[in-house]
Parts: structure tokens; sequence; C-alpha cells
């Protein structure tokens, strides 16, 4: 599925978070979305998503208009994986994952959907985890239980809001590497919000970075995670050096005072 | 074995594995209808009048189909079942089921294991609007519906200004719960204002009523709550798919195709309405709805589809038994049930909290 993202505006009250806004995704390929706090990544995610709905704007899945599809449909093209999810009464792993098929079916899961669901807990080796409760796993189980989720949605697109955030080190590259391998195996797209610019130059096919609500570079990890551009974006200053053909970025310190935004809001 | 038909028998086992744990939940359901059925006998034959067990099912049989077991007996026995016992058993059962579902809907509705039903003030607009026709004479409808109606409209009432206050910020469960706790405080000092100024027996009456009480049931009141509960029960499982699904938060139930919002204020009017007409014939008996749901999770999880009947049927047990304590115990001065729900339900909880070291959920 085809994504493009056209001229997106957002803003809370007193407050544009997205100002125009244009990107678009392919089939295979992943999307990493980088940028300090407050830049817009997560907006811009809820926007394609369809749990914020922009001011102007639209967002495009093979040419249809995301606003005229139902949340039933969108659920059946996007796989959502929110940062971290807790739920007030744990249910099971199984049933946890089940719930990806909810779009699927309408008041009861069919033995198409056990199986659907099995064989996605075998891949991503929950199976041992099966009937444990939700709540009761560790931050990097819990990522996989809603990466499987999203999975069982069987999605064209799978949007992943800083997946990696709560992780270890281990853990952020098991499941960049899960991420990776699904992009190939089942065609799809994969659009990523992500703090961590050595892991979005590894993985990503392209980078997005956004700054001020603006799409500030967009390509590969080469043309976008340049000094120059850390320095405007973050207002820090990095070095930047190339290991085994990936980029890898190393901040040293940041730039004093002028980029300080409560300053700079204060006319300083 | 090859690398495939290792995967193949994991895959079986699994699907084995979470069949069964499905067949099990459904089982609990199945064994609480007869329960409940037995339930109702015992209860029944349990009373300062001495009747048998048998003598309850041989009266029931026989209003069922008079022509088999030889025509209606009108004996001592059967007037004391028909027009005193079966009636008010009937009301509890009815109020154990309503209580015990809408508290297993408000929890994951509100997103707070504390809800119970009378979260939305129910029970407080409930009480004020009988204190008014009580001790002003003051109602809506006129005669023997006078007390009742009134409850009934002013629960309403403060549910749905709790639904419209609380759906212009989005209708989030936080401002729901907020406005829920001042309208409750809103409708305690207007009922504390109006028994100031009336007379001691008015008042003591009034009082009286709040306290949930099973006496006041007859015929003619089951036929008014039997189908509100039937219908209501029948719509909170058909959300109840929707509700698993809420419980992991709004935006990942957004994200799963789930219209989070009408289904939050849909739950929300029928198990008002369920319970405010509950209430109003009963007065308000706490703890069934908070304990039952937690009770239920605690056996078979926390499946929806499952729980919201189960919980109901678990309520109905708890109503049905706490009330025939209520009426044996003290033989044969009977208490009023919402003194012996808390009774019977707070060490049951605690004991189950205790119990249980991964707290609630």
């Amino acid at each position: 599925m085809k994504v493009a993202v056209e001229e997106l505006f957002y803003s809370y009250p007193g407050k544009d978070v997205l100002k125009g806004v244009t990107l678009g995704l392919v089939e295979t390929e992943i999307i990493c979305i980088v940028g300090p706090n407050g830049s817009g990544k997560s907006t811009l995610v809820k926007c394609v998503e369809g749990l914020q709905h922009p001011r102007s704007g639209r967002v495009l899945f093979d040419g249809v208009d995301a606003a005229k599809l139902s949340r039933v449909e969108i659920a059946r093209l996007i796989g959502y994986v929110p940062q971290s999810s807790s739920q007030l009464f744990s249910a099971s792993v199984f049933d946890t994952v089940m719930m990806g098929r909810k779009p699927h079916y309408s008041w009861r899961c069919s033995d198409e959907d056990v199986d659907i669901v099995s064989d996605i807990l075998q891949m991503m080796e929950l199976d041992d985890l099966a009937m444990d409760d939700y709540n009761n796993l560790s931050g990097g189980q819990q990522q996989r239980v809603l990466i499987a989720r999203a999975l069982a949605q069987e999605p064209q697109l799978l949007l992943l809001d800083e997946p990696t955030s709560a992780l270890d080190i281990s853990h952020q590259l098991e499941v960049m590497e899960i991420v990776h391998e699904l992009v190939h195996s089942r065609k799809i797209g994969v659009m990523m919000v992500i703090h961590d610019l050595n892991l979005a130059s590894r993985y990503a096919d392209r980078i997005v970075m956004l700054h001020n609500g603006l799409v500030y570079a967009a390509g590969t990890a080469e043309d976008t995670l340049t000094e120059a551009n850390i320095e405007e974006v973050y207002g820090v200053e990095a070095d930047i050096h190339c290991h085994n053909g990936t980029l890898s970025v190393i901040p040293v310190r940041r730039v004093s005072g002028m980029r300080n935004p409560v300053l700079q809001a204060a006319g300083v | 074995m090859s690398n495939v038909e290792v995967l193949n028998t994991r895959s079986l086992h699994l699907k084995e594995v979470y069949n069964k744990h499905r067949f099990k939940k459904r089982l609990f359901v199945i064994i609480l209808i007869p329960i409940v059925i037995l339930l109702i006998g015992l209860a029944v034959a349990f009373g300062s009048a001495d009747i048998s067990f048998t003598d309850v099912y041989k009266a029931i049989f026989r209003r069922i189909v008079p022509s088999l077991a030889g025509g209606a007996d009108a004996g001592h026995a059967d007037i004391i079942i028909w027009k005193l016992r079966l009636p008010r058993i009937l009301m509890g059962l009815l109020a154990g089921v309503a209580l015990g579902s809408a508290g297993a809907v408000m929890q994951v509705v509100l997103r707070n294991p504390l809800a119970d039903p009378y979260m939305l003030g129910i029970s407080s607009a409930a009480g004020f609007g009988a204190s008014l026709a009580i001790v002003l004479g003051v109602g809506v409808f006129a005669g023997p519906y006078l007390i009742i109606g009134n409850a009934f409209l002013f629960s309403l009432l403060s549910s749905a200004l709790i639904l419209a206050l609380s759906g212009r910020r989005g209708a989030s469960p936080e401002s729901m719960i907020l406005t829920g706790l001042a309208l409750l405080f809103f409708f305690q000092a207007m009922t504390t204002i109006i028994q100031y100024f009336g007379d001691s027996e008015a008042v003591k009456a009034a009082v009286f009523w709040t306290v949930g009480d099973l006496g006041k049931a007859d015929w003619s009141k089951l036929a008014i709550t039997a189908p509100l509960v039937f219908v209501g029960e029948v719509l909170l499982i058909w959300k109840s798919g929707d509700l698993n699904i809420m419980n992991t938060g709004d935006s990942s139930a957004k994200s799963l195709g789930i219209n989070v919002q009408g289904t939050r204020i849909f739950t929300m009017i029928v198990c008002t309405i369920m319970v405010a007409g509950i209430v109003s014939f009963t007065g308000t008996i706490g703890f069934i709805g908070l304990v039952s749901p937690h009770l239920v999770r605690m056996i078979i999880g926390t499946d929806n589809r499952i729980l919201v009947p189960a919980s109901g049927l678990v309520g109905a047990v708890l109503l049905v038994l706490a009330d025939t304590i209520a009426r044996t115990i003290l033989s044969p001065v009977i208490l009023p049930v919402g003194s012996v729900t808390a009774f019977l339900g707070v060490p049951l909880f605690v004991y189950l909290i205790m119990k249980r070291k991964g707290g609630l959920a």
C-alpha cells in the first residue's frame, strides 16, 4: 500500500504542531521519523492513524482519503504499536494478540483467528508466554506482544511510536530486527517514530527529520544525519562517523544558549 | 522430527491450551445457572415459617402446570411461597444480576477498579427523589408510584447531567468520575436539607427507604423490573467484546477499530437505566456491584464476554444469600438486605485481596 501525507496542518489550542508536512511511503520501506521533543513526530503518527484529525491536509492510502474510511477500515489497513499500553485488568498474552483480530470479526473469533494468532505467537517467540498475564511481562516482552497484536490485524502499514524507548540495547536490536524482517517477509510499509539516531541510521530506508512542525530534511541517513542538520535541529554539536557502512552519531555538547527554546520564546 | 513437524506440534499444543482455557471460562457460567436455580428453592424454603425444600418446587410446579399436579392448591405454604417469599427472592435475583453486570461494565468503562453501579450518583439522586416524595409529598407520578417514580427520574436526571457535562470534555473516565462525585455530594446535601425540615416519622421513613430492602417486592413490580434487567443484560453482553479492547486504553482501542466514546456512553446509559430501575424499587444495596466482578475475575480472568453475565449471576447468588441471612438471623425480625451485603461482602473481599499478591487486577 502506498501512503501519502499531503500538506498536513495540525494545531492544539494556542500552538501549531504540524505546519504543512508532506511525505510518502511505499511497500517494503522503513521510514524513521526523527526530531527533538515537541517537533510533531507523535502528532504526525496519530494523524496518519486517524487518532487525531488534522486541521487541513490529507492522508491517502493507495489514493483513498483516510478521512473517508471508518475506524474498522483503518484498523484493517494499519497496525499501530503505541509506546506502551497498560491494561487495567490484565488479559492473557493470547487474548491480547487476539484483539488484533477484532477488526476482522464481529462478536466472536473463529478457529481461523485462533490459527492466525498462534502462528504469530510462534513467529514472535511468545508461545511460551501465551497464557501469562500481559501486565506481568517485562517491558521488552510487552513491546513484542504489542507488535504481535498489530501483526494479527494483518495490516499493510505498521506504525510504531518509539518502540525502543523503554528497552535495553539487546531488546532494542531484537525489536528492530523483527520489524526489519517483517517488512520484507510480509511486504508491508513501516513508519516509525524513534529518538535513537543510531538505530534510525542502521535500519531506516529513509529518515524524515522534523523540526518545528516542518520536514527539515528527508532522505538516506547520509543525506539527513549531517553535523549541520543535527546542530540546527537539536542544537547539539555532534561527531558523525561511518562504521561498517552505517553512520553513528555521537553527541558532543549542546550549542550554548542560542537554541534554548524557552529563551527564544522570551525574545532573549 | 523435522523442524516443521516440531513447529506444527507446538502450534497444536498452543491451540489446545487456548481452547481448553476458553472452555473452562464458559463452564463457569454453565455451572452457575443450576446453582442459582437451586439457591432460589433453598432461599424460599428458609424462613420463619417452616416449609420443606420439596414443597417449594411442588408449589412452583403446581402454578406453572396446574393440570398435571391436580389443580392449584391455595394452602398456607402456597400463600407464603407465592405472595411473600418468591417475589422477594426473584427481586433479589434481578437486583443481583443488574448490579453485578453493571459493576463489571462500569469498572472497565470508567477504567477504575473501585467503580460500582452507583458511581454516577444514581443512589444519592434516587435517595433525594424518594425523600422529596416521602417528606414533602412532592412527586411526578401520583399514587403507588410516587416514591418509585421520583427515585427513578432523579437518578436518570443525575446520570444525564453527568453524561452531558463530561461529554463536553470528550467523555473521559476522569471527567465522568469527578462530575459523578460532585453530583453525589450535591444530592446528599439537598437530601439533608429536606430531611432537616421534615417531621421525624417521615424522615425515619426516608432514611429507611435508602437502606436497600427487598421487602417491598411483589409480582407487579417484578413485571416492570424483569424486562428492564433482561434487555439491559442482553445489550451489555452484546457490547462486552468491545469492552475487552477498551480495557487496553482509549487510543489502543480506537486503533483497533472500536468507537470508544460511543461504546462508553452507550453502556453507561444502559447501566444507568437498569440500575436506576432496580434502585427505585429496592433502595441502595451496596457492595454487590463492586465485589462480584472482582470475585469472577479472580476465578476466570478478564474476558468481559464471560465476565459480564457471570458477574451478574454471582451477584444474584450473593444477594439472595445475603437476603436469606437477613430474613433468618434475627428471626422473626427481618433486617434490610442492604445492611447484610456489607457484612457478608467486606470479610470476603478483604480475604481475597490478602490472599492474592498481585493486587486487584
